[in-house]
């Protein structure tokens, strides 16, 4: 209990950040993140380029915020999908039972059976790696757990008084899932989707990283990083910069997620 | 426990089969002749009919599943359209070389973050249970890549400690394998320490919360017996699964520290195969991994019961 507010403070204020960077990125930047400019290649941090420069005298600071938007978009839209589908699949699933359930149940063992990122490489072999293809497949591959979640939830409030009652008054299923069964979902629905958007933002500058992700010259996190390696020993800043706001995303959305789960499941506080 | 072992056994043997069907239906999703595809190169008549005949094109969907399924048994993953090498034994090289990363990097981690994580559940809430369950956070929240190159930079470049990039043979040079190895296990190793380490302690604190373990307590047991005789025994479950998911997931995931460090390794042939189309090493890289996967899984749930005996009783 004691970690908490900690927890939801520096998670808070570093996702705050991460927001701003990312909303104003999508307005002003210093300069603009594509524009060349060979009279200052490589230049170290400084009172014009806060950040330095790459090895194309692009401004680093304004790559970076224009990387967050990218970031922060494809991470949202794959939560949005993970969840929206997820929680669909996973009422019907759960409430219904019988072949609905069975169906839903086998393809999403079909997703569970490959391990992490592996399904997502395989789509993206066939889809092409552009930014809908990595939405499409890191959303494909999350959904599965929101699907488990999501129906284990829902297995276990059907046998309640409340969902009974809710029959018997003569409430259409669909009212009943809705009104009842539903807001009920949203708890654990929160953490996880707190998870996600993490595994998402990580897994799109590891793809990024990797050439599979937004192509360059689009700046993201993770081809700036992959960018940077051919400039280990002379250009310090453009290894630090990308890398920094990575982890520190991630720290954040990590402690927001412990605190979420220490406030909205009480049976889980004692997990770290 | 030969009937939780044949259970288990059966419980893997549709997933295999579930993922061959996917792998099947992902790679004829794609646009286009899977002969050409698989070939490459759509000019040569002749080879493109042998290949259509070999895989059966004129046939119903389901008998090309058959044929492809059946050679596929028979370790025929066909051909790198790059290399023109056989894949599986391509596959089989990689995987060595991924396996000297990923293998100690987790029995290293593992053999560190579970005692620390129990030390954390054991002094639950002070300032050391709350500074090493920071760290791990902070660990967690590193990517590979970076850490990667940040240790490159610190011992490679600036310290000159450890060769920067690259790889040798073990059957070559044993000690430069040694030397090369260093910086890309411990990068994973970092990594997987705070996961682990959060889910050791989780796990032990739920233990602790049992009446079992006040009651051993109150028959004057010393703490050390308490948390090693009876706590360890029942909270190390849920971590020994998760190791099986985290060797899983790094067959795929390794492809980014062996981009890192050069390195030619299981997870560096599959990007390298997407990036040049070359669809049959996708494909047996898919199945290779995903069976790997889960036959790992498979001896993990199958060791479980040294550790927690119940799971086999019930």
């Amino acid at each position: 209990m004691r970690r908490l507010p900690l927890n939801l403070l520096i998670g808070g204020v570093l996702i705050t950040v991460l927001a701003a960077m990312a909303l104003i990125g999508m307005v002003w930047t210093p300069y603009d993140p594509l524009a060349m400019n060979f009279a200052a290649t490589l230049s170290p941090p400084s009172a014009s380029h806060w950040l330095g420069t790459d090895e194309f005298g692009r401004d680093q600071l304004s790559r970076l915020m224009t990387g967050a938007g990218t970031s922060v978009r494809t991470s949202a839209l794959t939560v949005l999908l993970a969840v929206s589908a997820g929680t669909l699949f996973g009422v019907v699933s759960g409430f219904m039972r019988g072949w609905p359930d069975r169906i839903i149940m086998t393809l999403n063992d079909v997703l569970l059976a490959f391990p992490g990122l592996l399904f997502a490489l395989g789509l993206l072999a066939v889809l092409g790696a552009t930014e809908g293809g990595i939405i499409l497949s890191l959303g494909l591959i999350y959904m599965s757990s929101v699907v488990r979640v999501v129906r284990g939830t829902v297995l276990g409030l059907r046998a309640r008084e409340f969902v009974e009652a809710s029959a018997v008054m003569g409430n259409s299923r669909l009212y009943t899932m809705w009104r009842h069964v539903l807001p009920n979902c949203i708890a654990p629905l929160t953490v996880l989707a707190t998870s996600i958007c993490g595994w998402a933002m990580l897994a799109e500058s590891s793809l990024s990283f990797l050439g599979l992700g937004v192509a360059p010259p689009s700046p993201t996190w993770g081809n700036m990083l992959s960018g940077s390696r051919a400039f280990l020993d002379q250009a310090v800043w453009l290894v630090i910069f990308p890398g920094l706001s990575i982890s520190a995303s991630l720290l954040g959305i990590n402690l927001l997620g412990d605190a979420l789960r220490d406030m909205l499941d009480p049976r889980m506080r004692i997990r770290a | 426990m030969l009937r939780f072992a044949l259970a288990r056994l059966a419980m893997a043997i549709p997933t295999l089969l579930l993922v061959a069907v996917t792998v099947f239906v992902l790679i004829r999703l794609i646009p286009g002749d899977p002969a050409a595809m698989m070939l490459g190169d759509a000019s040569d008549a002749q080879g493109l009919a042998a290949l259509r005949e070999r895989l059966g094109l004129d046939r119903s969907i389901p008998e090309q599943f058959l044929i492809w399924a059946s050679l596929l048994l028979q370790g025929d993953l066909g051909k790198s359209i790059v290399s023109g090498q056989d894949v599986l034994p391509t596959i089989l090289d990689r995987f060595s070389v991924s396996v000297q990363i990923v293998i100690p990097a987790v029995l290293l981690a593992t053999l560190v973050a579970v005692p620390m994580g129990m030390f954390a559940a054991w002094k639950q809430n002070s300032l050391r249970d709350i500074s090493l369950v920071s760290c791990a956070t902070l660990m967690l929240s590193i990517p590979a890549f970076w850490m990667g190159m940040l240790l490159l930079l610190l011992f490679g470049l600036k310290l000159r400690w450890l060769p920067v990039v690259g790889y040798v043979n073990f059957s070559e040079d044993p000690k430069a394998a040694f030397v090369y190895l260093i910086l890309p296990v411990a990068t994973l190793f970092l990594h997987e320490v705070g996961v682990i380490l959060r889910m050791a302690r989780a796990s032990t604190l739920e233990v602790l919360n049992l009446e079992y373990i006040t009651h051993a307590r109150a028959k004057g047991l010393p703490e050390s017996a308490v948390m090693w005789r009876h706590a360890f025994r029942n909270a190390f479950g849920p971590t020994w699964t998760l190791l099986g998911l985290i060797l899983g997931n790094l067959l795929a995931g390794v492809a980014i520290i062996e981009t890192v460090f050069t390195i030619p390794g299981l997870g560096r042939l599959l990007v390298d195969a997407i990036f040049a189309r070359d669809y049959p090493v996708i494909q047996g890289c898919l199945l290779f991994i995903a069976s790997i996967y889960i036959l790992v899984n498979l001896v993990v749930d199958l060791l479980y019961p040294i550790f927690d005996p119940r799971i086999a009783a019930q």
